[in-house]
Protein backbone atom coordinates (compact mmCIF):
# COMPACT_ATOMS: atom_id res chain seq x y z
CA UNK A 1 0.00 0.00 0.00
CA UNK A 2 1.13 3.55 -0.76
CA UNK A 3 0.22 6.50 1.46
CA UNK A 4 -0.22 9.98 -0.01
CA UNK A 5 -1.18 13.18 1.76
CA UNK A 6 -1.87 15.79 -0.93
CA UNK A 7 -2.39 19.43 -0.04
CA UNK A 8 -5.03 20.29 -2.66
CA UNK A 9 -8.32 18.67 -3.65
CA UNK A 10 -7.17 18.63 -7.29
CA UNK A 11 -4.09 16.62 -6.37
CA UNK A 12 -6.24 14.17 -4.40
CA UNK A 13 -8.62 13.74 -7.35
CA UNK A 14 -5.67 13.13 -9.71
CA UNK A 15 -4.18 10.51 -7.39
CA UNK A 16 -7.51 8.73 -7.02
CA UNK A 17 -8.47 8.80 -10.70
CA UNK A 18 -5.06 7.64 -11.94
CA UNK A 19 -4.78 4.74 -9.51
CA UNK A 20 -5.21 1.40 -11.30
CA UNK A 21 -5.50 -0.61 -8.09
CA UNK A 22 -7.81 -0.15 -5.13
CA UNK A 23 -7.76 3.37 -3.75
CA UNK A 24 -9.34 4.57 -0.52
CA UNK A 25 -9.82 8.05 0.93
CA UNK A 26 -8.58 8.45 4.50
CA UNK A 27 -10.29 11.12 6.59
CA UNK A 28 -10.67 10.25 10.29
CA UNK A 29 -9.96 6.59 9.61
CA UNK A 30 -12.31 5.41 12.35
CA UNK A 31 -14.05 3.04 9.94
CA UNK A 32 -11.43 2.66 7.21
CA UNK A 33 -8.52 1.68 9.45
CA UNK A 34 -10.69 -0.86 11.27
CA UNK A 35 -11.49 -2.46 7.91
CA UNK A 36 -7.80 -2.36 7.00
CA UNK A 37 -6.84 -4.01 10.29
CA UNK A 38 -9.46 -6.74 9.82
CA UNK A 39 -8.22 -7.43 6.27
CA UNK A 40 -11.63 -6.49 4.88
CA UNK A 41 -9.87 -4.16 2.43
CA UNK A 42 -6.49 -4.39 0.74
CA UNK A 43 -5.82 -0.91 -0.62
CA UNK A 44 -3.06 -0.18 -3.11
CA UNK A 45 -3.33 3.51 -2.32
CA UNK A 46 -4.60 5.49 0.62
CA UNK A 47 -5.12 9.21 0.09
CA UNK A 48 -5.12 11.15 3.37
CA UNK A 49 -7.18 14.33 2.93
CA UNK A 50 -6.38 15.89 6.29
CA UNK A 51 -3.63 18.15 4.91
CA UNK A 52 -5.91 19.81 2.37
CA UNK A 53 -6.80 23.27 3.76
CA UNK A 54 -10.17 23.46 1.96
CA UNK A 55 -11.21 20.22 3.65
CA UNK A 56 -10.12 21.37 7.10
CA UNK A 57 -12.22 24.46 7.57
CA UNK A 58 -15.68 25.41 8.73
CA UNK A 59 -16.63 28.50 6.75
CA UNK A 60 -19.64 30.76 6.82
CA UNK A 61 -20.33 31.82 3.23
CA UNK A 62 -21.35 35.41 2.37
CA UNK A 63 -24.85 34.06 1.71
CA UNK A 64 -25.05 32.81 5.31
CA UNK A 65 -24.60 29.08 4.64
CA UNK A 66 -22.01 26.92 6.40
CA UNK A 67 -19.41 24.93 4.51
CA UNK A 68 -17.91 22.11 6.56
CA UNK A 69 -14.76 20.50 5.16
CA UNK A 70 -14.60 16.74 4.72
CA UNK A 71 -11.73 16.39 7.19
CA UNK A 72 -13.31 18.38 10.05
CA UNK A 73 -13.55 16.14 13.12
CA UNK A 74 -16.54 15.78 15.41
CA UNK A 75 -14.75 17.65 18.20
CA UNK A 76 -14.02 20.62 15.96
CA UNK A 77 -17.62 20.66 14.74
CA UNK A 78 -18.89 20.71 18.33
CA UNK A 79 -16.47 23.51 19.25
CA UNK A 80 -17.85 25.81 16.55
CA UNK A 81 -20.37 27.98 18.39
CA UNK A 82 -21.98 29.63 15.34
CA UNK A 83 -22.56 26.28 13.63
CA UNK A 84 -23.88 24.68 16.82
CA UNK A 85 -26.30 27.58 17.25
CA UNK A 86 -27.57 27.36 13.66
CA UNK A 87 -27.68 23.56 13.36
CA UNK A 88 -27.77 22.00 16.84
CA UNK A 89 -29.34 18.78 15.52
CA UNK A 90 -26.58 18.20 12.96
CA UNK A 91 -23.89 18.82 15.57
CA UNK A 92 -25.52 16.63 18.24
CA UNK A 93 -25.94 13.80 15.73
CA UNK A 94 -22.27 13.96 14.71
CA UNK A 95 -21.14 14.21 18.32
CA UNK A 96 -22.99 10.98 19.12
CA UNK A 97 -20.55 8.99 17.00
CA UNK A 98 -18.31 6.96 19.30
CA UNK A 99 -16.15 8.01 22.25
CA UNK A 100 -14.09 11.16 22.76
CA UNK A 101 -11.21 9.29 21.11
CA UNK A 102 -13.37 8.66 18.03
CA UNK A 103 -14.70 12.25 18.06
CA UNK A 104 -11.13 13.48 17.77
CA UNK A 105 -10.94 11.87 14.34
CA UNK A 106 -14.36 11.03 12.88
CA UNK A 107 -15.94 13.25 10.23
CA UNK A 108 -19.45 13.86 8.86
CA UNK A 109 -18.33 13.12 5.32
CA UNK A 110 -16.67 9.90 6.45
CA UNK A 111 -19.90 8.93 8.19
CA UNK A 112 -21.77 9.71 4.97
CA UNK A 113 -19.41 7.89 2.59
CA UNK A 114 -19.03 4.86 4.84
CA UNK A 115 -22.73 4.50 3.93
CA UNK A 116 -23.87 2.61 6.99
CA UNK A 117 -27.69 2.66 7.18
CA UNK A 118 -27.29 3.47 10.90
CA UNK A 119 -24.95 6.46 10.47
CA UNK A 120 -25.98 9.08 13.02
CA UNK A 121 -25.04 12.27 11.20
CA UNK A 122 -26.71 11.33 7.91
CA UNK A 123 -30.42 11.67 8.87
CA UNK A 124 -29.59 15.02 10.49
CA UNK A 125 -27.83 16.21 7.32
CA UNK A 126 -30.73 15.03 5.16
CA UNK A 127 -33.27 16.80 7.38
CA UNK A 128 -31.10 19.91 7.18
CA UNK A 129 -31.24 19.84 3.38
CA UNK A 130 -27.45 19.61 3.27
CA UNK A 131 -25.58 19.31 -0.03
CA UNK A 132 -22.34 17.49 -0.71
CA UNK A 133 -19.78 19.42 -2.78
CA UNK A 134 -18.30 16.71 -4.99
CA UNK A 135 -15.06 17.21 -6.90
CA UNK A 136 -14.00 14.94 -9.74
CA UNK A 137 -13.38 15.75 -13.38
CA UNK A 138 -15.99 18.41 -12.76
CA UNK A 139 -17.50 19.89 -9.65
CA UNK A 140 -21.08 18.96 -8.83
CA UNK A 141 -23.43 19.45 -5.94
CA UNK A 142 -25.40 16.45 -4.71
CA UNK A 143 -28.16 16.29 -2.10
CA UNK A 144 -26.91 14.26 0.87
CA UNK A 145 -29.81 11.78 0.51
CA UNK A 146 -28.51 10.90 -2.97
CA UNK A 147 -25.00 9.90 -1.82
CA UNK A 148 -25.63 6.50 -0.18
CA UNK A 149 -27.22 3.95 -2.50
CA UNK A 150 -27.11 0.95 -0.15
CA UNK A 151 -25.13 -0.41 2.78
CA UNK A 152 -21.47 0.48 2.09
CA UNK A 153 -22.30 1.83 -1.39
CA UNK A 154 -22.34 5.41 -2.71
CA UNK A 155 -23.20 7.16 -5.96
CA UNK A 156 -19.70 8.67 -6.19
CA UNK A 157 -17.75 7.72 -9.33
CA UNK A 158 -14.10 6.63 -9.32
CA UNK A 159 -11.92 9.65 -8.72
CA UNK A 160 -14.72 11.64 -7.14
CA UNK A 161 -14.35 13.01 -3.66
CA UNK A 162 -16.59 15.05 -1.36
CA UNK A 163 -14.69 18.20 -0.48
CA UNK A 164 -17.24 19.68 1.89
CA UNK A 165 -20.85 19.75 3.02
CA UNK A 166 -22.98 22.88 2.67
CA UNK A 167 -25.60 23.51 5.30
CA UNK A 168 -28.04 26.11 3.98
CA UNK A 169 -28.68 29.50 5.54
CA UNK A 170 -31.06 29.27 8.44
CA UNK A 171 -34.22 31.40 8.31
CA UNK A 172 -35.25 32.88 11.66
CA UNK A 173 -37.41 30.67 13.90
CA UNK A 174 -35.81 27.43 12.77
CA UNK A 175 -34.70 24.43 14.77
CA UNK A 176 -33.46 20.89 14.22
CA UNK A 177 -32.96 17.84 16.39
CA UNK A 178 -31.68 14.27 16.15
CA UNK A 179 -32.61 11.42 18.45
CA UNK A 180 -31.52 7.83 18.26
CA UNK A 181 -32.38 4.78 20.25
CA UNK A 182 -29.56 2.61 21.57
CA UNK A 183 -29.72 0.02 24.36
CA UNK A 184 -26.74 1.60 26.16
CA UNK A 185 -26.28 5.22 27.22
CA UNK A 186 -23.17 5.79 25.03
CA UNK A 187 -20.98 4.18 22.42
CA UNK A 188 -23.49 2.17 20.44
CA UNK A 189 -24.98 1.87 16.98
CA UNK A 190 -28.42 3.33 16.35
CA UNK A 191 -31.35 0.92 16.36
CA UNK A 192 -33.46 3.79 15.03
CA UNK A 193 -32.48 7.40 14.35
CA UNK A 194 -34.82 10.31 13.63
CA UNK A 195 -33.90 13.82 12.52
CA UNK A 196 -36.30 16.72 12.10
CA UNK A 197 -35.65 20.23 10.89
CA UNK A 198 -38.41 22.83 10.81
CA UNK A 199 -39.09 26.53 10.42
CA UNK A 200 -41.97 28.35 12.10
CA UNK A 201 -44.04 31.29 10.93
CA UNK A 202 -46.34 32.86 13.51
CA UNK A 203 -46.02 29.78 15.70
CA UNK A 204 -47.06 27.40 12.91
CA UNK A 205 -44.73 24.92 11.19
CA UNK A 206 -44.16 26.53 7.79
CA UNK A 207 -41.67 24.03 6.42
CA UNK A 208 -40.12 20.81 7.66
CA UNK A 209 -37.93 17.92 6.66
CA UNK A 210 -37.96 14.55 8.40
CA UNK A 211 -35.34 11.82 7.94
CA UNK A 212 -34.99 8.33 9.41
CA UNK A 213 -31.88 6.24 10.01
CA UNK A 214 -31.33 2.51 10.63
CA UNK A 215 -34.78 1.53 9.35
CA UNK A 216 -33.88 0.87 5.69
CA UNK A 217 -30.88 0.17 3.46
CA UNK A 218 -30.10 3.89 3.45
CA UNK A 219 -31.22 6.83 5.55
CA UNK A 220 -34.66 7.95 4.31
CA UNK A 221 -36.14 11.36 3.62
CA UNK A 222 -39.83 11.08 4.50
CA UNK A 223 -41.86 13.86 2.84
CA UNK A 224 -45.16 12.39 4.14
CA UNK A 225 -43.92 12.83 7.70
CA UNK A 226 -43.02 16.45 7.01
CA UNK A 227 -46.47 17.03 5.48
CA UNK A 228 -48.05 15.69 8.67
CA UNK A 229 -46.70 18.59 10.72
CA UNK A 230 -46.57 21.43 8.18
CA UNK A 231 -49.36 23.89 8.95
CA UNK A 232 -49.70 22.65 12.53
CA UNK A 233 -48.64 23.94 15.92
CA UNK A 234 -47.48 20.41 16.69
CA UNK A 235 -50.71 19.47 18.41
CA UNK A 236 -51.41 15.84 19.31
CA UNK A 237 -53.18 15.10 16.01
CA UNK A 238 -50.20 16.37 14.03
CA UNK A 239 -47.78 14.38 16.20
CA UNK A 240 -49.91 11.23 15.75
CA UNK A 241 -49.88 11.73 11.98
CA UNK A 242 -46.10 12.33 12.07
CA UNK A 243 -45.50 9.15 14.07
CA UNK A 244 -47.75 7.13 11.76
CA UNK A 245 -46.01 8.48 8.63
CA UNK A 246 -42.56 7.67 10.06
CA UNK A 247 -43.59 4.14 11.03
CA UNK A 248 -45.15 3.62 7.60
CA UNK A 249 -41.91 4.66 5.87
CA UNK A 250 -39.79 2.09 7.74
CA UNK A 251 -38.41 -0.85 5.80
CA UNK A 252 -36.11 -2.27 8.49
CA UNK A 253 -34.41 -5.62 8.92
CA UNK A 254 -34.56 -7.94 11.91
CA UNK A 255 -31.18 -8.17 13.58
CA UNK A 256 -29.59 -8.51 17.00
CA UNK A 257 -30.16 -4.83 17.69
CA UNK A 258 -33.88 -4.74 17.01
CA UNK A 259 -36.79 -6.45 15.32
CA UNK A 260 -38.79 -5.04 12.40
CA UNK A 261 -41.80 -4.49 14.65
CA UNK A 262 -39.77 -2.75 17.33
CA UNK A 263 -37.91 -0.45 14.95
CA UNK A 264 -41.14 0.50 13.19
CA UNK A 265 -42.81 1.46 16.45
CA UNK A 266 -39.79 3.29 17.90
CA UNK A 267 -39.38 5.39 14.74
CA UNK A 268 -42.77 6.95 15.47
CA UNK A 269 -42.01 7.45 19.17
CA UNK A 270 -38.69 9.16 18.49
CA UNK A 271 -40.18 11.30 15.72
CA UNK A 272 -42.68 12.83 18.19
CA UNK A 273 -39.91 13.61 20.66
CA UNK A 274 -37.51 14.99 18.05
CA UNK A 275 -40.25 17.19 16.58
CA UNK A 276 -40.95 18.70 20.01
CA UNK A 277 -37.25 19.46 20.56
CA UNK A 278 -36.88 21.03 17.10
CA UNK A 279 -40.05 23.06 17.71
CA UNK A 280 -38.75 24.34 21.04
CA UNK A 281 -35.38 25.21 19.51
CA UNK A 282 -37.18 27.16 16.80
CA UNK A 283 -38.75 29.24 19.55
CA UNK A 284 -42.21 27.67 19.25
CA UNK B 1 6.74 -2.72 0.80
CA UNK B 2 8.23 0.72 0.51
CA UNK B 3 8.55 2.53 3.81
CA UNK B 4 7.35 6.00 4.68
CA UNK B 5 9.88 8.30 6.32
CA UNK B 6 8.34 10.29 9.17
CA UNK B 7 9.71 13.12 11.31
CA UNK B 8 7.57 13.83 14.33
CA UNK B 9 7.67 14.92 17.97
CA UNK B 10 6.93 12.46 20.75
CA UNK B 11 6.65 13.76 24.33
CA UNK B 12 8.62 16.83 23.29
CA UNK B 13 11.49 14.95 21.63
CA UNK B 14 12.07 14.95 17.87
CA UNK B 15 11.78 11.41 16.54
CA UNK B 16 12.31 9.94 13.07
CA UNK B 17 11.26 6.55 11.81
CA UNK B 18 10.51 4.59 8.67
CA UNK B 19 7.39 2.43 8.68
CA UNK B 20 5.24 0.57 6.14
CA UNK B 21 2.39 2.78 4.88
CA UNK B 22 -0.26 0.58 6.45
CA UNK B 23 1.34 0.31 9.89
CA UNK B 24 -0.62 1.82 12.79
CA UNK B 25 0.89 4.52 14.95
CA UNK B 26 0.37 2.16 17.90
CA UNK B 27 2.65 -0.43 16.28
CA UNK B 28 5.19 2.29 15.46
CA UNK B 29 5.23 3.50 19.07
CA UNK B 30 5.50 0.03 20.57
CA UNK B 31 7.66 -1.85 18.08
CA UNK B 32 9.84 0.84 16.47
CA UNK B 33 10.21 3.52 19.15
CA UNK B 34 10.04 1.18 22.15
CA UNK B 35 7.29 3.13 23.90
CA UNK B 36 5.16 0.24 25.15
CA UNK B 37 2.92 2.25 27.48
CA UNK B 38 0.10 2.45 24.96
CA UNK B 39 -1.51 -1.01 24.84
CA UNK B 40 -3.25 -2.94 22.12
CA UNK B 41 -6.65 -4.12 23.33
CA UNK B 42 -9.09 -4.33 20.45
CA UNK B 43 -7.43 -2.64 17.45
CA UNK B 44 -10.81 -1.27 16.47
CA UNK B 45 -11.11 1.91 18.53
CA UNK B 46 -13.47 0.44 21.12
CA UNK B 47 -11.29 -0.10 24.21
CA UNK B 48 -9.11 3.02 24.43
CA UNK B 49 -6.06 1.15 25.79
CA UNK B 50 -3.95 2.72 23.02
CA UNK B 51 -5.05 6.32 23.77
CA UNK B 52 -2.55 9.08 23.02
CA UNK B 53 -2.90 12.71 22.04
CA UNK B 54 -2.14 13.91 18.53
CA UNK B 55 -1.65 17.69 18.32
CA UNK B 56 -3.42 17.85 21.68
CA UNK B 57 -6.46 15.80 20.60
CA UNK B 58 -7.28 12.52 22.30
CA UNK B 59 -7.23 9.66 19.78
CA UNK B 60 -6.82 5.89 19.60
CA UNK B 61 -3.35 5.26 18.20
CA UNK B 62 -4.57 1.99 16.67
CA UNK B 63 -6.78 4.10 14.38
CA UNK B 64 -3.98 6.39 13.20
CA UNK B 65 -1.39 5.40 10.60
CA UNK B 66 2.25 5.88 11.54
CA UNK B 67 2.58 7.77 8.26
CA UNK B 68 0.04 10.37 9.42
CA UNK B 69 2.27 11.58 12.27
CA UNK B 70 4.58 13.61 10.02
CA UNK B 71 5.11 17.01 11.64
CA UNK B 72 2.57 16.31 14.41
CA UNK B 73 3.02 16.44 18.18
CA UNK B 74 2.35 13.18 19.98
CA UNK B 75 2.07 12.63 23.72
CA UNK B 76 1.97 9.19 25.26
CA UNK B 77 1.75 7.93 28.83
CA UNK B 78 5.56 7.97 28.97
CA UNK B 79 5.39 11.76 28.84
CA UNK B 80 2.98 12.14 31.75
CA UNK B 81 5.28 11.99 34.79
CA UNK B 82 7.80 14.78 35.30
CA UNK B 83 10.95 12.68 35.65
CA UNK B 84 10.47 10.66 38.85
CA UNK B 85 7.57 12.86 39.95
CA UNK B 86 4.26 11.27 39.10
CA UNK B 87 1.35 13.29 37.71
CA UNK B 88 -1.48 13.77 40.28
CA UNK B 89 -3.64 11.43 38.18
CA UNK B 90 -1.02 8.70 38.43
CA UNK B 91 -0.65 9.23 42.19
CA UNK B 92 -4.41 9.12 42.74
CA UNK B 93 -4.83 6.00 40.59
CA UNK B 94 -2.35 4.30 42.95
CA UNK B 95 -3.85 5.75 46.14
CA UNK B 96 -7.39 4.84 45.10
CA UNK B 97 -6.38 1.41 43.78
CA UNK B 98 -7.95 2.42 40.47
CA UNK B 99 -6.22 -0.41 38.64
CA UNK B 100 -5.85 -4.13 38.94
CA UNK B 101 -4.31 -5.83 35.90
CA UNK B 102 -3.18 -2.45 34.56
CA UNK B 103 -3.62 -3.00 30.83
CA UNK B 104 -6.24 -0.26 30.50
CA UNK B 105 -4.51 2.17 32.87
CA UNK B 106 -2.29 4.13 30.45
CA UNK B 107 -5.32 4.77 28.23
CA UNK B 108 -7.46 5.84 31.19
CA UNK B 109 -4.74 8.21 32.41
CA UNK B 110 -4.33 9.84 28.99
CA UNK B 111 -8.10 10.18 28.52
CA UNK B 112 -8.57 11.51 32.06
CA UNK B 113 -5.80 14.06 31.55
CA UNK B 114 -7.42 15.17 28.30
CA UNK B 115 -10.68 15.67 30.21
CA UNK B 116 -9.06 17.63 33.07
CA UNK B 117 -7.10 19.80 30.64
CA UNK B 118 -10.44 21.00 29.24
CA UNK B 119 -12.60 20.72 32.34
CA UNK B 120 -10.81 21.10 35.69
CA UNK B 121 -13.92 20.35 37.77
CA UNK B 122 -15.96 17.64 36.02
CA UNK B 123 -19.05 16.04 37.55
CA UNK B 124 -19.21 12.27 37.98
CA UNK B 125 -21.44 12.10 34.92
CA UNK B 126 -18.98 14.13 32.86
CA UNK B 127 -16.13 11.86 33.98
CA UNK B 128 -18.08 8.75 33.05
CA UNK B 129 -18.98 10.14 29.62
CA UNK B 130 -15.41 11.30 28.97
CA UNK B 131 -14.07 7.86 29.86
CA UNK B 132 -16.74 5.93 27.94
CA UNK B 133 -14.14 5.17 25.26
CA UNK B 134 -11.95 3.31 27.75
CA UNK B 135 -12.87 -0.19 28.84
CA UNK B 136 -11.75 -1.79 32.11
CA UNK B 137 -12.65 -5.38 32.95
CA UNK B 138 -11.28 -5.36 36.52
CA UNK B 139 -12.24 -2.34 38.58
CA UNK B 140 -15.90 -1.76 37.83
CA UNK B 141 -14.92 1.85 37.05
CA UNK B 142 -15.93 3.24 40.43
CA UNK B 143 -12.40 3.59 41.78
CA UNK B 144 -11.27 5.11 38.50
CA UNK B 145 -13.96 7.77 38.73
CA UNK B 146 -12.98 8.50 42.34
CA UNK B 147 -9.29 8.73 41.43
CA UNK B 148 -10.08 11.22 38.64
CA UNK B 149 -12.18 13.32 41.04
CA UNK B 150 -9.36 13.32 43.62
CA UNK B 151 -6.74 14.20 41.00
CA UNK B 152 -8.93 17.02 39.69
CA UNK B 153 -9.07 18.42 43.24
CA UNK B 154 -5.26 18.12 43.60
CA UNK B 155 -4.71 19.85 40.27
CA UNK B 156 -7.09 22.69 41.14
CA UNK B 157 -5.16 23.23 44.40
CA UNK B 158 -1.85 23.11 42.54
CA UNK B 159 -3.03 25.66 39.98
CA UNK B 160 -4.30 27.99 42.70
CA UNK B 161 -0.84 28.06 44.28
CA UNK B 162 0.75 28.99 40.96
Amino acid sequence: MRYESPTTTKEAVTLLSREKGKAHILAGGTDLLVRLRMDMIEPDLMVDIKRIPAMNEIKKTPAGAFKVGAAVSGIRLGANKALTKAWPGVVEATNLIGSDQIQGRCTMVGNLCNASPAADSVPALIAAGAKANVVGKKRRTVAVEDIATGPGKTSLAKGEIIESITLPKRPPKSGDAYLRFIPRTEMDIAVVGVAISLTLKKGVVASARVALGAVAATALLVPEAAKAIIGSKLDDDALDALAAACSAACKPIDDKRGTVEYRTKVAGVLARRAAKIAFERAGG
Amino acid sequence: MAGVHVSTTINGDPVEYVCPADESLLDVLRDRIGLTGAKEGCSTGDCGACSITLDGTLVCSCLVLGAEAEGRKITTIEGMADGEKLHPLQTQFIDNAALQCGICTPGFLIAAKSLLDHNPDPSVEEIRYALAGNLCRCTGYDKIVRAVQAAAKDLRKQNKKK
